[in-house]
């Protein structure tokens, strides 16, 4: 063995020896980031802006509106502002006269979901007939399509463009500018 | 508990104090060279009478109850006491070692007095409770912690003869405070005993958790519950009050006998100290002079061996497989279960620093006197102030 | 050069301490293992060249060498053991009692526990076992586990294969069980290898030097116990992915049907009844005990279910084709499984009306009734036909009545506390009267009514809560665990044990090493050497302890 021959090998084995520790290590720390990340975004995994609204189809119980059942994916084209709602939420009692003002308006562009979320249809009619609401609500009798997009507080509404992509989601009850102003960033 | 299975236990007790007193015989001829002589084999034979007394107690209350008698602080406990024994009785077959017996024995009595401070009658099995699994857990756990409670009678021994006691030192002060725990312990049991024969009750009524309880005292009560209404007449009126933060079952009560433990335990300590005017280590040392370091070091970490496969058998997967079972999660973070997990990380740890970094003898003494801290941790402090899914009794 | 040659002919990787073929110490090694400074030879890991302790270039090579080393290793664990003792000084978040009167832990703590809970909960101590510096900490243990089996099993295995039946003298000598025969006979030599033999012993021989070994395997149970740790961690890991752990709860009340949560619509479960049990208060087994507790023990929680899976493709919230599973019991301890997904029970409610029968009585006169309905609490009628033509309408219901801001009102959908405002149509009239009635509340707004309502009867339901779980982790947790446990043994029950027998210039040596259980190989050999002339080996640090001991007796 030349002292040159030596050296290159020894030289290489240094080489095979720091790429092996250095793929062990990397795959060390990559578990343990994965781990990390995972953790963090635990109870995270919802809907947001610009996800893809998952369908649905739900039977529409106001009888002040001719459809008998709402599919979201029969309303592309349109704009749909999607609302979760009880009866028994005051503040979703707050802004159902907005979306009703402003529901003829937009009527031939947007189309107004409100999913309720109550047991009894009997309070629902009561409700509906005490706002005179006309546009569609459908009964998510068994929280179907709440677990589906995984809402939390009521009321919750999604504001989906005529693609089937969410747009915006809010938490909690919203006035009647910025209803318009999400309308017109809806409208097809 | 019904008469006979009362007398069993009792006798049971009885036998293993009687061969107590015939090891204790063991170190008073000094002059003798052998390794063991007739006392201390007088002593054995009782003692495996004792266990057998045990085994029919267990059996008989096993058949009364309807399920087998671990169920419970008192029975969890009174198991492990008996475990202690079984673990010695197999020790001492391997190595012939009397004085591994006067330390050990009693280990398991004052484990059984502990027991007698819990309710003592069958309970029903609430339905968590009800699996096989409960079986094979608690008792693996049991003999597991009964074969490392040897570990620490070896380390304890190992540790009172090694250290020079010629100056003081870290060591020797260490290895007093664990005399005086030793003390503390005896206090215990002895108030236990005593206000027992005098057959003492005060009880009281508190709030806890938003819930009226009510608890009985059977010692003198120190230390009263929190804002507690005395429930009997012309009973003592509490120096103090129990800080709401023990938050276990009972625990005003438990914390109270804590306080008299300490009393008596400290007394008796002094009153040691006075009459053999030395450290309570030094006056043992002189005793302890025929015994082969080795010997011990090597059944402390036999005992290390053997108690930790199967303390990881019993008190984590077996555990895990349960509460998998029944919880829905095979682990949760419940204090019980985080005290056997740092149990077994210390015994890891024990048996890494030996095995790869030399840490025998004296070092390996300490680390199994600590490790036997830990389980006793669990089972008193867990119980008395960390209330969890475990705190049943 | 990064070989070194021994006398013995061998080449040794650098950072070899003892020779692997012949045993000879390596001279500028011997620190390494603190050979220098002892009588006896550190037999640890063979002499081996353990990497970690010999190259020291990169920072890959620093960051490898500190988890190579078994005492930083111990420091982790320690650490690890603390931390998790701080997290049980308070309950965990998850723990904080349900009936506290504030669940909120920014609150709980404080007001529990004072001013140390208000630490306590700044530090983020309780969701300690979930922060990210405990599963680094984890983590690191992990990492720490697998470099320094990886650095020690490689080096170990290759010692214990290419070992040699011949050895140096300066190994042998320095063995701590070591005689020396000079003049011994050839015969007794075959009879202790014979005997030897016989004890299961395998014997290598080489030009007349033996070498006799057992259970060798017993040391690689350290290696298998961490891969079984190993494998632990990692399905501790998968479990945080979705497609291999879910984790949900479901509350089903008896007789309603839902889906299941967390099984993207595919399955539904109805609850047929619940039950609820206990210990018969006069059983003589339990008496006394439940004397002292004063109250009933329960007996069973259980809930009787039928599983359905959907038919076909549905979207959510479509009426689906369902197709019966299964049908059992579910209870504490026996959860029910089917297609991977585990149901457990774990709560119950009975805080809900089911049905409320009414009684339409005359006003003045408690005694005269006009007949009874019942209203289905679930989903109520509008109205209600009595058949001697009394009509009732309900104008408002409140499943879960409460009076808020002077507005009646309910606070959730579910009907905990049903009250009504009804219409009450006499026969053949238009005018109605109007009663508000709820439990043990019975309001005539106008004072004029000439009929009341009165609730004669009702039903509840109970609510059972069900755990919904799938987790494929399982398998690999008990396939770890199970590795463990065969590891642990495989080092622990078994020993090691070598005997070198050779012969340097007409003297037999006999040394003996074991890594643990030092009396059963010395019962070995003395059963070996039974009857024959050689030298019984000599514990040399037993001799040493010996001295310290009696010098330190002198003192």
């Amino acid at each position: 063995m030349s002292l040159e021959e030596a050296r290159r090998k020894k030289h290489d084995k240094m080489k095979r020896r720091f790429f092996y520790r250095s793929v062990v290590l990397a795959i060390l720390v990559g578990a343990l980031l994965f781990a990390l990340i995972s953790n963090f975004n635990r109870d995270k995994e919802v809907y947001r802006a610009g996800d893809e609204a998952p369908d649905f189809e739900l039977v529409q119980i106001n009888e002040n509106n001719e459809l008998e059942t709402v599919r979201l994916s029969d309303l592309r084209g349109k704009g749909v502002m999607l609302n979760f709602w009880a009866t028994y939420c005051p503040p979703c009692e707050k802004e159902m006269p907005y979306m009703e003002s402003l529901y003829p308006k937009y009527k031939d562009d947007i189309e107004i979901v409100a999913v309720n979320l109550d047991q009894s249809e009997l309070v629902i009619h009561k409700f509906i007939n005490k706002h005179d609401l006309t546009f569609p609500v459908v009964h998510d009798k068994n929280n179907d399509v709440m677990d589906l997009y995984k809402v939390k507080p009521l009321p919750s509404t999604f504001f989906i463009d005529p693609e089937g992509i969410i747009v915006e989601k809010v938490e909690g009850a919203l006035t009647l500018e910025k209803l318009e102003e999400y309308f017109q960033m809806i409208q097809p | 508990m019904s008469g006979s299975i009362a007398a069993f236990y009792v006798i049971g007790i009885v036998l293993y104090l009687i061969a107590t007193l015939f090891f204790g015989n063991t170190i008073r001829d000094k002059k003798s060279k052998e390794k063991q002589n007739k006392s201390g084999k007088i002593g054995f034979i009782i003692t495996v009478l004792g266990f057998i007394s045990h085994i029919v107690y267990f059996i008989l209350r096993w058949i009364a109850g309807g399920h087998a008698p671990v169920s419970n602080m008192f029975e969890f406990v009174t198991f492990l006491g008996i475990s202690v024994v079984l673990a010695f009785i197999i020790l001492y077959l391997i190595y012939r070692i009397d004085i591994l017996g006067l330390f050990a024995v009693p280990t398991a009595l004052v484990l059984l007095a502990y027991a007698s401070m819990f309710p003592t009658e069958i309970t029903p099995l609430v339905p968590s409770l009800q699996s096989h699994w409960l079986y094979l857990h608690v008792i693996t756990v049991s003999i597991a912690q009964g074969i490392l409670a040897i570990s620490f009678v070896t380390g304890i021994i190992y540790l009172l003869k090694a250290v020079d006691q010629s100056r003081r030192s870290k060591r020797t002060f260490w290895l007093e405070l664990v005399m005086y725990a030793i003390f503390l312990v005896i206090g215990f049991v002895f108030s236990t005993v005593l206000f027992k024969a005098l057959d003492y009750s005060a009880s009281f009524a508190y709030i806890e958790n938003n819930q009226s309880v009510e608890v009985e005292y059977h010692m003198p009560p120190i230390a009263g519950p929190k804002e507690g209404v005395a429930l009997q007449e012309n009973q003592m009126e509490p120096l103090i009050e129990t800080p709401g933060w023990m938050q276990g079952k009972d625990a005003p009560r438990k914390f109270n006998t804590v306080i008299w433990s300490v009393i008596f335990g400290t007394i008796f300590y002094l009153i040691a100290r006075l009459i053999m005017r030395k450290r309570v280590s030094a006056w043992i040392q002189p005793f302890l002079k025929h015994i082969k370091l080795d010997m011990l070091d090597e059944i402390t970490y036999r005992s290390v061996a053997i108690g930790f496969p199967l303390f990881t058998l019993g008190g984590l997967i077996f555990a895990a497989i349960w509460a998998q079972i029944a919880w829905d999660r095979f682990w949760g973070w419940d204090p019980k279960e985080v005290w056997a997990l740092i149990t077994w990380f210390f015994y890891a740890a024990f048996l890494h620093l030996r095995l790869s970094r030399g840490w025998h003898g004296e070092k390996s003494a300490w680390l199994a006197v600590i490790g036997f801290g830990i389980i006793m941790f669990n089972i008193i402090v867990v119980n008395l102030v960390l209330a969890g899914l475990h705190s049943y009794a | 050069m990064n070989k070194l040659k021994c006398e013995c002919g061998h080449f040794n990787p650098e950072g070899t301490i003892l020779c692997e073929s012949c045993g000879k110490p390596i001279e500028e090694n011997q620190h390494l293992d603190g050979n220098d400074k002892s009588k006896l030879l550190n037999m640890r890991y063979e002499g081996s060249a353990r990497r970690s302790l010999t190259y020291n270039r990169t920072i890959v090579d620093k960051i490898w060498n500190f988890f190579s080393s078994v005492r930083n290793g111990v420091i982790l664990i320690v650490i690890a053991l603390i931390a998790s003792g701080i997290g049980t000084i308070f309950p965990q978040a998850m723990y904080i009692p349900a009936n506290a009167p504030n669940r909120d832990p920014s609150v709980y703590y404080e007001e529990t526990y004072g001013i140390l809970g208000k630490i306590y909960y700044q530090l983020g101590f309780h969701e300690l076992y979930s922060s990210w510096w405990y599963m680094i900490l984890i983590a690191l243990i992990g990492v720490s586990l697998v470099i320094c089996s990886l650095d020690r099993f490689i080096p170990l295995y290759r010692a214990l294969k290419i070992q040699k039946p011949k050895r140096h003298y300066s190994f042998l000598s320095r063995q701590r069980l070591f005689s020396e025969t000079p003049d011994f006979s050839p015969e007794d030599k075959k009879k202790v290898v014979e005997n030897l033999k016989n004890m299961r012993y395998k014997i290598f021989e080489q030009d007349g030097q033996v070498l006799a070994e057992k259970n060798r395997f017993s040391r690689w149970g350290p290696y298998v116990n961490h891969i079984g740790l190993i494998i632990i961690l990692i399905a501790a890991l998968l479990r945080m992915t979705p497609f291999m752990f879910i984790d949900d709860y479901v509350w089903v009340r008896e007789g309603e049907r839902k889906v299941i949560p967390s099984t993207d619509g595919q399955y539904y479960i109805e609850n047929k009844k619940f039950h609820l049990e206990y210990y018969d208060e006069d059983d003589e087994r339990y008496k006394e005990a439940m004397e002292r507790m004063g109250q009933l023990v329960v007996k069973n929680y259980q809930t009787d279910v039928v599983i359905y899976k959907v038919k076909g493709e549905t979207i959510p919230g479509q009426e689906p084709e369902l197709e019966k599973v299964t049908e059992d019991a579910i209870r504490m301890n026996e959860p029910l499984k089917f297609d991977g997904y585990r149901l457990y029970q774990s709560g119950y409610q009975e805080n809900e009306f089911s049905t409320m029968t009414f009684g339409i009585f005359a006003a003045n006169d408690e005694e005269k009734s006009f007949g009874e309905f019942t209203v289905d609490l679930m989903s109520p009628e509008e109205t209600y036909e009595l058949e001697n033509g009394f009509k009732v309408e309900i104008s408002q219901y409140f499943p879960d009545y409460i009076l808020q801001d002077g507005e009646p009102t309910t606070q959730s959908k579910f009907p905990k506390n049903p009250a009504f405002v009804f219409r009450v149509y006499p026969p053949d009239s238009d005018e109605p009267e109007v009663s508000f009635i709820g439990i043990g509340r019975n309001i005539d707004p106008t004072g004029e009514n000439k009929y009341r309502l009165g609730i004669t009867d009702f039903s509840t339901h109970y609510a059972s809560g069900l755990t919904v779980r799938k987790d494929l982790t399982l398998p690999i947790f008990v396939v770890g665990a199970a590795i463990f446990m065969i590891g642990v043994i495989q080092g622990m029950y078994w020993q090691h044990r070598r005997v070198w027998i050779n012969e340097k210039e007409g003297t037999l040596l006999l040394a003996a090493h074991t890594n643990k259980n030092w009396f059963g190989i010395k019962r070995d050999i003395e059963k070996a050497l039974e009857g024959t002339e050689i030298n019984m080996v000599v514990d040399q640090e037993e001799e040493d302890l010996e001295k310290v001991e009696q010098t330190a007796t002198q003192e």
